[in-house]
């Protein structure tokens, strides 16, 4: 066989079984450190072997069983090290589960990876590498930290998880919303980064974290389908990734939403966007944050001129986000679309407002500057733009600022 | 598998009879339910006395190992499946005693 066709399929199985490998061995041995070694030496062996031996026919089968071979072995090596506490760790079996209707070995992996008793940066590190299949190096990358802290906070997670028994279960129906709104806090950072990567010497947007994010995000839909809010997040990630190409000039410059080449968005993105809205508006429950936010998107991404947007619609949309969650941060959000309804003094009043919790935040002073350059209150402006621009944040942003601030009259 | 729910205390006012009574009630709960091993409700930090016999003589010294503004006041030992039960339990424990908690697992 073709090397690069073996390899071709081993990237795929990649893709496609890393999750499922690991979720199976997890299941079988009770241990994700056993699951995770084991999962990685199957796919280093596949990549030795698939151009020999060809592809075989069921891919993820043939490296479920090659992992579990792998992971006897170690058992079994380490066995004869310290008998009765490996012995122990088979035979422990995971309580019967209450909930049966959702049974795919991955959610489990996920809700394990996300459990609230693990800080947030390291359920965000062990999903992407438990879940997501990242490496240790990829997921430091992305996240600008060292890959030997990467790798021990990885470890002390995965101790955590073994010593305090998180268990590896789909929480039961009373815990399930709960524990999925961790697990989509979880995939929207992932998101978030990689759509505004943060730190002065990175990419603007990282592609691959939005990509992820994206494809995790289809997996969870996929296992539970019927979850308005993870329909919504799915939504909000396809229409905001749909206008990535028109975000950043080509000259490394953020584009803002009114300014976008609306030409350059992605019409297949924004049509299964608007699908899924659709579809929760056709539920007609009550929608969460993300639904609300997908909402705002699809108004956004429904008009091919900003001019013809329905501000009135954001800003209703912006209300009903604004009872759910009265952060400042949503306030800020909801003035923005205010000065398109009533005007920038109106809005500026109510961005002002915000002052004493959003003093160190970037938006706000971004938001201000762009409201008091429309009123002409220049001097001002430039004054806020400063103080945008010394807050650390996205490498484009910066230049859109910089270039904003330096053409005040 | 069994767990110890610390209770954290950061202030030198004592349970309130309201909260002994909640504490009871948590008490007999656990133990109805089969979570039972162990609880017991500790003096001020003040009253410890440290004592180091690793040398020649044992060497005892006033007050606590550790200065702190928070301190153990009371614990639970339970038994539980896993972190997520121990987890509903210490939650109520929280509620009951009034007080944060800690949850950390036996070897």
């Amino acid at each position: 066989m073709n090397v690069v066709d073996a390899r071709q399929a081993v990237t795929r199985a990649h893709r496609e079984e890393w999750a499922r490998v690991v979720a199976a061995l997890t299941r079988r041995f009770g241990d994700l450190d056993i699951a995770e070694e084991a999962a990685a030496e199957a796919f280093a062996t596949a990549v030795e072997r698939w151009p020999d031996d060809g592809v075989p026919p069921n891919p993820g089968a043939w490296l479920t069983t090659t992992a579990s071979r792998r992971a006897i072995d170690r058992i079994r090596r380490e066995n004869r090290r310290d008998d009765k506490q490996r012995e122990a760790q088979l035979c422990y079996d995971s309580p019967p589960e209450p909930l049966g209707a959702i049974d795919d070995e991955r959610l489990r992996l996920i809700f394990t990876c996300c459990h609230p008793a693990l800080a947030m940066p390291t359920r965000v590190a062990l999903t992407l590498r438990m879940v997501g299949g990242l490496t240790v190096a990829e997921i430091a990358r992305a996240f600008l930290v060292q890959e030997t802290a990467m790798g021990q906070r990885i470890t002390r997670a995965k101790a955590k998880i073994k010593a305090a028994r998180i268990p590896y279960r789909v929480p039961s129906a009373a815990d399930l919303p709960g524990r999925v709104s961790g697990v989509l806090a979880v995939l929207f950072l992932v998101f978030n980064e990689g759509y505004l990567t943060t730190g002065p010497d990175t990419d603007p947007v990282r592609q691959d974290l939005t990509a992820e994010a994206i494809r995790l995000t289809r997996l969870v839909r996929d296992l539970l389908p019927g979850d308005g809010e993870v329909a919504g997040l799915l939504a909000l990630m396809l229409l905001t990734e749909a206008r990535r190409a028109a975000r950043v000039s080509a000259g490394g410059e953020l584009v803002t939403l009114a300014e976008q080449d609306r030409g350059a968005w992605d019409a297949a993105l924004i049509a299964e966007g608007h699908r899924l809205v659709r579809e929760r508006l056709a539920a007609g429950t009550a929608p969460g944050r993300y639904q609300i936010l997908a909402a705002i998107n699809a108004v956004h991404t429904c008009v091919r001129d900003v001019r013809d947007t329905d501000w009135s619609q954001v800003v209703a949309l912006y209300d009903q986000l604004v009872r759910l969650d009265p952060s400042p941060v949503v306030a800020l959000n909801r003035a923005i679309a205010v000065a398109e309804l009533d005007g920038p003094e109106v809005a500026l009043a109510a961005v002002d407002r915000l002052e004493p919790d959003l003093a160190g935040y970037r938006a706000y002073h971004a938001t201000r500057a762009d409201l008091l350059r429309r009123l002409g209150r220049s001097q001002e402006s430039r004054a806020a733009y400063d103080s945008a621009i010394v807050l650390a944040g996205n490498t484009a942003e910066t230049a859109y600022l910089t270039r904003r601030r330096d053409q005040l009259g | 598998m069994q767990y110890l729910i610390s209770v954290i205390h950061d202030d030198s006012t004592l349970a309130t009879p309201d909260e002994m009574a909640a504490i009871d009630v948590f008490n007999d709960r656990l133990q109805a339910a089969g979570h039972w091993v162990f609880a017991g409700g500790l003096a001020g930090p003040d009253s410890a006395t440290v004592i180091d016999n690793r040398g020649a003589e044992p060497l005892f010294t006033d007050g606590p190992f550790l200065e702190s503004k928070e301190h153990l006041i009371g614990f639970w030992i339970i038994e539980a499946p896993d972190l997520d039960v121990a987890l509903t339990l210490a939650a109520e424990g929280s509620k009951h005693c009034n007080r944060k908690v800690e949850v950390r697992p036996f070897r």
